[in-house]
């Protein structure tokens, strides 16, 4: 086994108790001492900071930039306005999803964000397919920072009154304490809140302020993963992959409409004509769905989802207790007869059938600032 | 470092018994084990008058993070289970040693307890896991 990476807040997160394990070759907090579900209530009453520099960071520069991204996701980058993001999809030439990304329109260069276990992939997918002119940088000498919750904004102006200006969305680069900092008005709990990346040794001195603050506590991936599946948000490598399409994956809505079969820059991303034919003919067969339990028992990913009859019809990809929701929930995926919101499928957890209804997503209210 | 009362016996799978005598024992699994599972948000036990072998699974103690199994420590059949955990697992966490004990078992072979780890050999063993 090859040696975990450790990001510049792995000291603080043994000084403050994190609980650590192994995740897309980080050494990543799950929890501290607080408990997954105390972390989760907290980020949805008051503010989280969560730890996601092994997230990749990369740069591209040049004044094709968006023009050559653009040739790899079914997304709007072109007119994406300076100052703002937007959530992308790499997809594969059989309309399979790479992996989810976020793009930041930063002025003179593009700021994108993917995924900690598709980051080499990623990098290498752009340098082999963004044409001449696009420079790539690895900006790996930066941590990463999610603050979420919604005292998140509370406790962040009190240190850099800026970001009060910002709306869900917004990206701009703001000093904090004297370290330049680049920041946007997102996250991935459903909550109002930041992503504030942060230069590596500067990173540990100003989570300590963040901490500081009586609205933060730490909060590790356990309950980031809760608070996702709670906002209906997809994890990549559970709920979405390379053989998923974005149709199937329930994220028609992530493809710009400038990018669909009849908009002004139709096509021209890999897969463009499965998922053309896809949205026209709506010929797939299986479809991802919420799911909530119609009993107390988690249902967990991997669980196979049957019909009244016992018939596998597909399988669950993200289960957990919903601390917020107060009930089991998950995502999964099944034949599209069974998308049909109030269903009743049947989940298999130790040879028993467990009812669940198949429910819209989020399971919870998002509560992003939108000004 | 975690409770363990010396007045209990223990299992190295971190299940607690206490001997109620009349061959009626009492289980549960340890504080260090409710720590190791965090917030437990689901319990399933076994009926009344089910009969368990030793290492057989008993039930499950699904936390928000992972399930994980639970073994009868010693053979014999089930007489009472704990309905309050039903509604209220979060009392595995909160009182480990009592209102968030399982079931209780009418033992089939009494010699079995003598198997058991005490206080200090289950302390030795977490510290050994540790």
């Amino acid at each position: 086994m090859s040696e975990l990476n450790r990001t510049p807040l792995y000291n603080l997160h043994l000084e403050l108790g994190g609980k650590m394990v192994p995740f897309a070759g980080f050494e990543m907090p799950v929890q501290y001492p607080l408990g997954v579900k105390k972390e989760h209530i907290h980020t949805r009453e008051h503010a989280g900071l969560f730890d996601v520099s092994h997230m990749g960071q990369v740069k591209l520069t040049g004044a094709n930039a968006a023009a050559e991204l653009e040739k790899l996701v079914p997304v709007d980058i072109i007119d994406l306005p300076v100052g703002k993001q937007r959530y992308a999809l790499f997809t594969n030439d059989d309309g399979g999803i790479m992996d989810d990304l976020m793009v930041t329109n930063a002025g003179d260069y593009l700021y994108v964000v993917v995924n900690a276990a598709c980051k080499a992939q990623d990098i290498a997918h752009m340098q082999a397919n963004l044409g001449e002119g696009v420079e790539l940088e690895v900006l790996d000498d930066r941590a990463l920072v999610a603050l979420q919750g919604p005292e998140a904004a509370q406790a962040l102006s009190r240190i850099c009154p800026a970001v009060n200006e910002m709306v869900f969305m917004d990206s701009r680069q703001v000093t904090i304490d004297g370290v330049e900092c680049f920041v946007s008005r997102s996250g991935y709990t459903g909550e109002d809140g930041y992503e504030i990346s942060i230069p590596a040794a500067e990173a540990e001195r100003l989570c300590r302020l963040f901490i500081a603050q009586p609205e933060v506590e730490c909060i590790g991936l356990g309950a980031r993963d809760s608070l996702r599946l709670e906002s209906g948000l997809c994890l990549y490598g559970h709920d979405l992959d390379q053989t998923t399409t974005p149709i199937e994956g329930s994220l028609i809505w992530a493809i710009s409409k400038c990018r669909r079969a009849d908009g002004e820059r139709a096509g021209g991303f890999p897969g463009a004509d499965k998922i053309f034919d896809q949205i026209a003919n709506k010929n797939y067969s299986r479809k991802r769905i919420g799911l909530i339990a119609q009993g107390k028992a988690p249902i967990r990913e991997g669980a196979e989802l049957q019909n009244a009859d016992g018939v596998k019809i597909g399988e669950v990809t993200s289960g957990s207790f919903g601390p917020t929701v107060g009930v089991p929930i998950a995502m999964g995926y099944v034949a599209t007869e069974y998308a049909v919101l109030e269903t009743e499928v049947y989940a298999l957890v130790r040879g028993k059938q467990l009812p669940m209804t198949v429910a819209k997503t989020p399971f919870i209210e998002q509560r992003y600032f939108r000004g | 470092m975690s409770d363990i009362p010396s007045d209990l016996k223990y299992v190295a799978s971190h299940e607690w018994i206490r001997d109620e005598g009349d061959g009626v024992v009492t289980i549960g699994i340890t504080d260090h084990a409710q720590d190791l599972l965090g917030d437990v948000v689901f319990i399933e036990l076994p009926e009344a008058g089910a009969e368990f072998a030793t290492g057989d699974d008993l039930g499950v103690v699904e936390s928000v993070k992972a399930a994980s199994d639970v073994y009868a420590p010693l053979s014999g059949e089930i007489i009472a289970i704990n309905g309050d955990l039903e509604d209220a697992p979060e009392l595995v966490n909160s009182d480990p040693y009592g209102d968030g004990w399982f079931v209780q078992l009418r033992l089939s072979d009494t010699t079995e307890l003598d198997d058991l780890l005490d206080a200090d050999g289950y302390a030795e063993l977490c510290e050994a896991e540790s």
